[in-house]
């Protein structure tokens, strides 16, 4: 490795790593990017970088300005480990049902904490991030649902390295949250091989959204809509707890220590795997598990970890 | 042939209060229909006036997004389980 001038700059060039002993298909080799090996912990500082810097070149975050954002924990982290560097101060939203080590780490870093009540989910933390930026328009609000440099981290960066260390993909796998990583990476594989596969999983939304009054009260990402998200995508999927928790487990057992969302996108894959004949599946594993070893997710007692993990943020 | 369909909490009101529903069809939509015909109060939940699937409903057919398995149009078949979940902001990183 290298030596670098900031700590920003070690962001992205993730190893891919093979885990086809996973796999349910013998002629099905799978390959995890481990993003969780990123200085914020997670995938999500390729776009908190991104989504900085340009707002840096294009004149709307200016020096000293106070950043705004929404966020269950990644991207917040993120953004306040930059924010740090950087010599911003930072305001995350982030809803109260995630894990401690979420909160704490964002403390760690210095930014300011505004808790969103665990009923209303991402969707009422951004709300919230919503009115704050109304509010104070002399903050930035990098509003990463929205934010064309999210996506773009991943055209530029995640989907390249891809390519770059694995070039004979044929699927694609990956979490549907903002969309970021599912839009930039599949738009870029599929520019070099138009027969790239792109599947998307997602937790299961509804159960916990309490706040939703009705079905028009919804979203979808610009960032899907914006993109075109539905043609990009061949399949998509919900995971649930149960299996996510499953699949982190195994996960340990072949050495990869991941968060819930990484047993939600291996679910995705297995499932992936025993419906093809053949070929070359990649995900992505958002985190490490660090931040949920609270939740007991690998040592606790299966249904207990489920009930527990109904009620918790962990995508 | 029925299917089970499972709502989420904000359309229960709209079926009885009842968690799980079943419907007849050998498609989704004609197990929108049916559902219509036990409970009107769902159609504006299920369709759009043109019919077509509600833009911040996701329909999942044994947890597969029926968007890629033909829409209103996917077939359905015994002891499927259809899904409907609103559309939100995704968990999210």
């Amino acid at each position: 490795m290298a030596r670098y001038e900031s700590v920003i700059d070690t962001i992205g060039n993730t190893p891919l790593v093979d885990v086809s002993e996973l796999s349910p298909n013998p002629r099905v080799t799978l390959l995890i990017k481990l993003e969780g090996l990123n200085p914020g912990g997670s995938v999500k500082d390729r776009a908190a970088k991104y989504m900085i810097e340009e707002a840096e070149k294009d004149g709307s975050l200016r020096p000293g300005q106070r950043i705004l954002e929404s966020s269950s924990g990644n991207t917040a982290a993120g953004l306040a480990l930059i924010a740090k560097v950087k010599g911003y101060p930072f305001t995350a939203v982030v809803p109260e049902n995630v894990s401690v080590e979420r909160v704490k780490l964002l403390r760690a870093f210095g930014a300011d904490i505004i808790v969103s009540p665990a009923a209303e989910g991402s969707n009422g933390a951004m709300r919230r991030a919503q009115a704050l930026a109304a509010e104070h328009p002399e903050w930035w609000f990098s509003f990463q649902y929205g934010n064309p440099a999210n996506p773009r981290a991943h055209f530029e960066g995640t989907g390249p390295e891809i390519w770059r260390d694995c070039p004979e993909v044929t699927h694609f796998v990956a979490g549907l949250g903002t969309a970021g990583t599912i839009i930039g990476v599949g738009t870029f594989l599929k520019q070099q091989n138009p027969s790239v596969s792109i599947w998307a999983v997602q937790p299961p939304a509804g159960e916990t959204v309490e706040g939703l009054k009705s079905l028009d009260e919804g979203f979808i990402p610009p960032v899907f809509t914006d993109n075109d998200g539905y043609s990009l995508l061949d399949r998509s999927r919900v995971v649930g707890p149960r299996e996510s928790i499953e699949w982190s487990r195994r996960l340990a057992e072949a050495g990869i220590f991941a968060g819930l969302s990484t047993g939600a996108a291996m679910a995705g894959v297995a499932r992936c795997a025993s419906e093809i004949d053949e070929g070359t599946i990649v995900t992505i594993s958002p985190d490490g598990g660090w931040k949920y070893l609270s939740t007991d997710a690998w040592t606790g007692d299966l249904d207990e970890v489920v009930e527990r993990a109904k009620h918790e943020l962990y995508f | 042939m029925p299917v089970e369909v499972r709502l989420p909490n904000i359309l229960r009101p709209l079926a009885g209060g009842e968690p799980v529903v079943k419907a007849e069809g050998a498609t989704l939509r004609e197990v929108f229909d049916d559902l219509v015909s036990r409970y009107p109060g769902l159609e504006a939940s299920l369709f759009t006036p043109e019919r077509e699937m509600h833009r911040h409903l996701n329909v999942f057919l044994n947890d597969d997004d029926v968007r890629y398995l033909g829409r209103l149009d996917a077939k359905v078949s015994e002891s499927d389980t259809v899904t409907l979940m609103p559309a939100v902001a995704g968990g999210a990183d």
